[in-house]
């Protein structure tokens, strides 16, 4: 993630100091601490992510605080090179503050720090109103509802190390922006219908103006000025739709349609037409053999309207999507946790960023990457987990390179360890 | 149930410790060298030149932005984006170049934008269209940069010692007006203050500092450098620089940079050189005179700092002189003393990992119009003619014998 309250971060680290610092001091009596405990490795609806998470709470407070951290191991060698050698990486710490304002009036905020608290983020910090569990309001700087993985980004949540591909590149979480819309639920026998919709600002230029040479939503992503302003002058809109059934799951349909280049100056002198960046999104989870085994999927399809005269490595369309395939084979009191658990996962994952021939050959473009990560994940308790992956992958448009011509694709395998822990 | 237990926990860790051995496996492998065009680094190099190589491998894959200068309009946005994989480019990347033909006067049209077609645009701006009074447009796809050290290091008397005519054929060296900031070698022979081109399709870049700054300002699109200040813009759209980037975008050291990777990239060795059909292939690639003009064995002069380059028998399968190919590759396109109708002779070395580069097809030729080695050589006119005719006059086992041969390079 890039820095986009680096004028703040000095704010907020003294902000989030000043808020430690009273728990630093009540741990000479730990009675003081309540923790809401939850296990973040069961599925509730996707977008329940920002609520089902573990909070401590410290007496009548009405705040409650967590976050979680996460760090690996790598060492990844592409034919037969390791590039970087072997490598540590502290991935991120977030921290989460929550808060019931009033009846039926809540906030909630996730800081996320990256690369050691060089890139600080505000991921999500919203106040919701619930008027009727079909109708609440939702303000601030809020998660776009596209797909599932975006709403439940924490990585304690997950087996695997990496995030999806397609749910990085193709849908570019984390994807937040500040902007209003509302949310609800209706609940009938076994089923949960659920609904969001928001109006945000959105991405920018630089979907088509980046240096990885491709189409790409997260490099428009990275405007500094979206919680600010609309690239456009236009809203971005997202909306969703999601079934539950307790036995089956939950599938969710959902949209993303923005303008996201500077089509007018601040004059208004009309200087390109408009062009639109849009997203469709299907997502499907579920839990099966009585919780032993989950399945996550999502699978997304991207349309860009390039402007006038784009490099053909620029792609109109792109999709991607995951499977994620977990089972527990071990559940059982281990080391004196009582409900450890040992979990063996596979995911599949793969992702075009360039759907379509070339106009000069009539011959099919090739920028894809496919992996096939295998995992083991050992869970303590349902909000820990050290986990090892195997990732192999296959990439035709090399990083940096262009293979999109069809020549034989980049094989590049990783191991990677790491730990994930919500505190 | 115990015992069950205790059978999921052997699993885990039998398959922990089985995936932990196969790590190694589990590696992808380099692959062979022999069957890639990035074949590495010549030998014999300092700390430093490798240290630049490195650097120049970078940048040879950098993607360039509006923000780093690209632009406003451009071909593509990368080095390596044509020249894919250090190999040959595809007609998919090919630069279009025009200019306009008047009897026997040509005009390269550069007060619009030529002589290189630059038809896409950084957001806002059109890319360049062809002007209306260019009458003459040819396609060229990128050549391997293969090799190019060794080009770099060949004296003008070796290329001169096979030039005018002899054995039915009349190769020329294409003398072109240095740039400003060309370093003659010893082994550079100027003439009336012209020195013999020897990069590019049609002979018209001296050194490879000369290839690279037209290069980023051209054939990629709009980037200045400390030798060259001048942005080709669009003046079709208008005459102003689509950027708020500093000129030059890119310095000294980075051209310089690039050089050294263009000049220190080995040549790929060749392959099935000892299958019989190979070295009959060869044998009658020889007696069928292709050797008059795809020079089989030269050997490279001094060039210093450079020891493996230099006095080094080579192989490139090229004379590096023009020729005249006859009417059906005419592109109608002349450059400085090269006429439209000649093209300097390409070296073949690498020639048979072409597909690598080009999407597992073949596209031969300056624009790539020819899928096989024989469609090729049914291209060759001209000086050509007699050598075409002999090949024809091959049985079909001969004729697939040069083919064998020639994927062998």
């Amino acid at each position: 993630m890039k820095i986009f309250i680096f004028n703040y971060k000095k704010i907020v680290a003294v902000f989030f100091s000043a808020c430690f610092a009273i728990y630093c001091h009540a741990q000479k009596d730990s009675s003081l601490f309540k923790r809401i405990e939850i296990d973040t490795s069961k599925q509730k609806l996707n977008m329940d992510g920002v609520y089902n998470k573990p909070f401590l709470t410290m007496g009548k407070m009405p705040v409650a605080m967590g976050g979680y951290m996460e760090a690996n191991t790598q060492y990844s060698v592409t034919q037969g090179i390791s590039a970087d050698g072997f490598a540590f990486q502290f991935q991120r710490v977030s921290m989460f503050l929550e808060s019931s304002i009033a009846k039926n009036i809540k906030f909630n905020s996730e800081i996320e720090y990256e690369n050691g608290g060089e890139d600080i983020e505000v991921e999500y910090a919203f106040m919701d109103m619930e008027f009727n569990p079909l109708f609440n309001f939702r303000g601030g700087i809020v998660l776009n509802p596209i797909g599932s993985f975006n709403e439940n980004h924490d990585g304690p949540r997950w087996d695997f190390i990496d995030r999806p591909i397609s749910s990085t590149t193709i849908i570019p979480s984390t994807l937040s922006n500040a902007g209003f819309g509302f949310y609800g639920k209706y609940y009938y026998d076994n089923w949960i219908f659920a609904y969001e919709t928001y109006l945000t600002n959105g991405f920018d230029d630089g979907i088509v103006s980046n240096a990885d040479g491709q189409t790409s939503l997260a490099d428009g992503n990275q405007n500094p000025d979206k919680f600010d302003k609309s690239n456009s002058g236009l809203p971005m809109f997202t909306g969703k739709i999601a079934i539950r059934q307790r036995k089956y799951g939950e599938f969710g349909i959902s949209y993303l349609t923005d303008v996201y280049n500077e089509w007018k100056t601040d004059d208004g002198l009309i200087i390109a037409p408009k062009l639109s960046a849009s997203v469709f999104a299907l997502d499907y989870s579920t839990s099966l053999l009585n919780d032993r085994l989950s399945i996550t999927t999502e699978a997304a399809k991207v349309w860009v309207q390039l402007p006038p005269n784009t490099v053909n490595t620029y792609g109109s369309q792109q999709d991607g999507a995951f499977i994620d395939i977990v089972g527990t084979v071990i559940k059982h009191k281990m080391f004196g946790w009582n409900n450890a658990k040992w979990e063996v996962g596979v995911r599949l994952e793969y992702a075009n960023y360039n759907i379509g021939s070339f106009s000069e050959t009539g011959g099919p473009i090739y920028d894809y990457i496919w992996a096939i990560v295998p995992a083991i994940a050992f869970r303590p308790v349902g909000s820990t987990v050290l986990r090892f992956n195997y990732v192999y992958s296959e990439q035709s448009d090399e990083a940096g390179g262009n293979f999109i011509l069809g020549n034989t694709p980049v094989k590049t395998g990783t191991m990677e360890f790491g730990i994930s822990t919500y505190f | 149930m115990k015992i069950k237990q205790i059978y999921k926990v052997l699993t885990v860790v039998i398959f922990s410790v089985i995936t932990l051995e196969a790590c190694q496996k589990l590696f992808p492998a380099a692959p062979a060298p022999d069957n890639t065009l990035a074949v590495g680094v010549i030998p014999g190099l300092t700390p430093a030149q490798l240290q630049e190589h490195a650097l120049g491998d970078d940048e040879f894959s950098q993607i360039f932005t509006q923000q780093q200068g690209l632009g406003p309009v451009f071909n593509n946005i990368s080095c390596n984006n044509c020249h894919v994989g250090n190999g040959k480019g595809s007609p998919a990347t090919a630069l279009t170049r025009f200019g306009r033909a008047t009897g026997r006067t040509f005009d390269s049209l550069v007060s619009e934008n030529g002589p290189d077609l630059l038809p896409n645009a950084v957001p806002g701006y059109t890319g360049d269209v062809l002007p209306p009074d260019a009458n003459v447009q040819v396609q060229l796809i990128a050549p391997t940069i293969m090799g190019l050290g060794f080009i770099a290091a060949l004296a003008d008397s070796t290329i001169l010692a096979n030039a005018y005519p002899h054995d039915g054929v009349a190769g020329v060296p294409n003398y072109v007006n240095p740039t400003s900031f060309f370093i003659p070698q010893a082994f550079n022979i100027p003439f009336n203050g012209q020195y013999i081109g020897r990069f590019g399709r049609k002979a018209t870049r001296v050194s490879l500092q000369d290839q690279v700054v037209f290069a980023l300002a051209n054939d990629l699109g709009g980037v200045t450098c400390d030798y060259n200040m001048v942005k080709p813009y669009n003046y079709l759209v208008g005459p102003y620089t689509g950027n708020y980037v500093q000129d030059p975008d890119v310095s000294a050291g980075f051209v310089n940079h690039l050089v050294m990777y263009l000049l220190t990239n080995k040549v790929p060795p060749r392959r099935d050189s000892a299958n019989s059909d190979v070295l009959a292939g060869a044998q009658l690639f020889t007696n069928i005179g292709c050797v008059t003009c795809h020079i089989p064995t030269m050997v490279t002069s001094t060039l210093p700092g450079f020891p493996s380059l230099s006095n080094q028998t080579i192989h490139p399968f090229s004379d590096f002189l023009l020729h005249d190919m006859g009417s059906e590759l005419d592109g109608g396109v002349p450059e400085g003393s090269a006429q439209s109708f000649q093209w300097r002779t390409a070296p073949l070395w690498g020639v048979g990992l072409s597909p690598n580069s080009q999407g597992g097809g073949l596209f031969l030729l300056h624009d790539g119009r020819a899928t096989s080695f024989i469609q090729a050589i049914q291209f060759h006119n001209g000086e050509a003619s007699a050598r075409k005719a002999a090949f024809n006059a091959l049985t079909s086992q001969q004729q697939q014998q040069i083919v064998a041969f020639l994927n062998s390079l």
